[in-house]
């Protein structure tokens, strides 16, 4: 490895890390920690966490982050959704405790926060593209019939994640929330275009196997 | 906002209503009946409002150790007339406790004005949003829940307004 292909992968990685750790570290620094329980405070945290998860996932399969292979992004992009599972049922169990007539207001869409609704309809499109993959080779879902599915899906997740995220006033701190959710918006949409996701293309030889 | 309208109300009641039949009603009765008739509109309960009330929470001079004020009026519906006396419920997550813990909660009575405030720890956000919740209960007037938000979280004040129709 060249002196600056190793700059290259340095700089792609620690750029993705201040992506992700400075909103958390602005978050970490809140006042509003110090009149919250734990549970609370978890409960957001693993929101935060998740939006960042939702950057990695385009990152992953576009091929753009260093040291990952097409098959070892793919892996990584599977258990990052997996990981993304989580953080959103620990994010909303840790707001049920903390509120319950809220949370049950908002899963329901009945609440008067303008970005509960966003986030509820991003959770269940996590839950779904979730357990099709889970059941992707039982259903024999073709790479184009998958690709149907999911994309339209990760585009809710995508526009319902960030939504959810500006429109609240919590913990994080404005300019490192917008930049992350302008982040995960530009590395979504470089990674659909350059996969150019809505073209109608055969199933390319190599993808069916590359999972293998 | 709201106590101008009501002072221009009771200015229009008290002082301008001569002026008002006599030259208004005289000349348009068909125009300003019908907008008596519909009257002031009751105040609805907004969606989230009752979220972690507690019935009858004790009426205080203050809830906690204050620094931050909950004010707002309430009126009849149909003729504005100010309500004295009535009970308002108060409670919110502040930097003294949650919003479902009995020392976040607390109640006031109006003035001969129809006018309440209560002095109470400062609102922070919780659940994405600066809120408080209040509530009108005692039963001669139907149950009212409000959860007016805050502009800023810094504000140190908020307001909320009932307009109370009969049970």
């Amino acid at each position: 490895m060249t002196g600056w292909a190793l700059a290259r992968v340095i700089l792609i990685w620690a750029a993705l890390a201040v992506a992700i750790g400075v909103p958390i570290a602005f978050a970490a620094g809140s006042e509003q920690l110090a009149w919250r329980g734990p549970v609370y405070i978890l409960a957001g945290f693993a929101g935060i966490v998740a939006l960042g998860l939702v950057l990695a996932q385009p990152l992953l399969i576009g091929g753009y982050l260093p040291g990952f292979s097409a098959y070892r992004g793919r892996r990584a992009h599977h258990w990052i959704g997996g990981a993304l599972v989580l953080a959103v049922v620990i994010h909303v169990a840790g707001l049920w405790i903390t509120s319950p007539p809220d949370m049950i207001d908002a899963l329901t869409y009945a609440s008067p926060t303008p970005f509960s609704p966003f986030g509820v309809t991003a959770m269940w499109a996590i839950f779904l593209v979730a357990l099709l993959a889970s059941l992707r080779r039982r259903l024999g879902l073709r790479p184009r019939t998958w690709r149907f599915l999911h994309m339209p899906l990760a585009l809710v997740i995508v526009v319902g994640s960030v939504a959810h995220c500006l429109l609240i006033e919590g913990t994080m701190e404005t300019i490192s929330k917008a930049a992350l959710c302008a982040l995960v918006l530009a590395a979504t949409a470089k990674a659909m275009i350059d996969l150019q996701v809505w073209r109608k293309r055969r199933a390319l030889r190599g993808e069916g196997t590359a999972r293998q | 906002m709201t106590i101008v309208v009501l002072n221009r109300r009771n200015l229009l009641v008290a002082g301008g209503s001569v002026l008002a039949t006599g030259v208004l009603a005289n000349g348009v009765p068909g125009l300003l009946l019908p907008a008596r008739a519909d009257g002031l509109a009751p105040t609805e309960t907004m969606s989230g409002g009752a979220n972690n009330y507690r019935k009858g929470a004790a009426i205080v001079d203050r809830i906690g150790k204050g620094g931050f004020w909950m004010s707002g009026t309430v009126r009849r519906a149909g003729d504005g007339a100010p309500l004295a006396g009535q009970r308002i419920q108060i409670w919110a997550h502040t930097v003294e406790g949650q919003e479902h813990e009995p020392q976040s909660h607390g109640a006031t009575l109006t003035d001969k004005d129809g006018k309440f405030r209560l002095e109470m720890p400062q609102i922070i956000p919780i659940f994405g949003q600066p809120h408080g919740h209040l509530a009108y209960d005692s039963g001669e007037f139907k149950t009212v829940f409000l959860r007016p938000v805050m502009r800023s979280p810094k504000d140190t004040s908020l307001e909320a307004h009932f307009v109370l129709q009969t049970a």
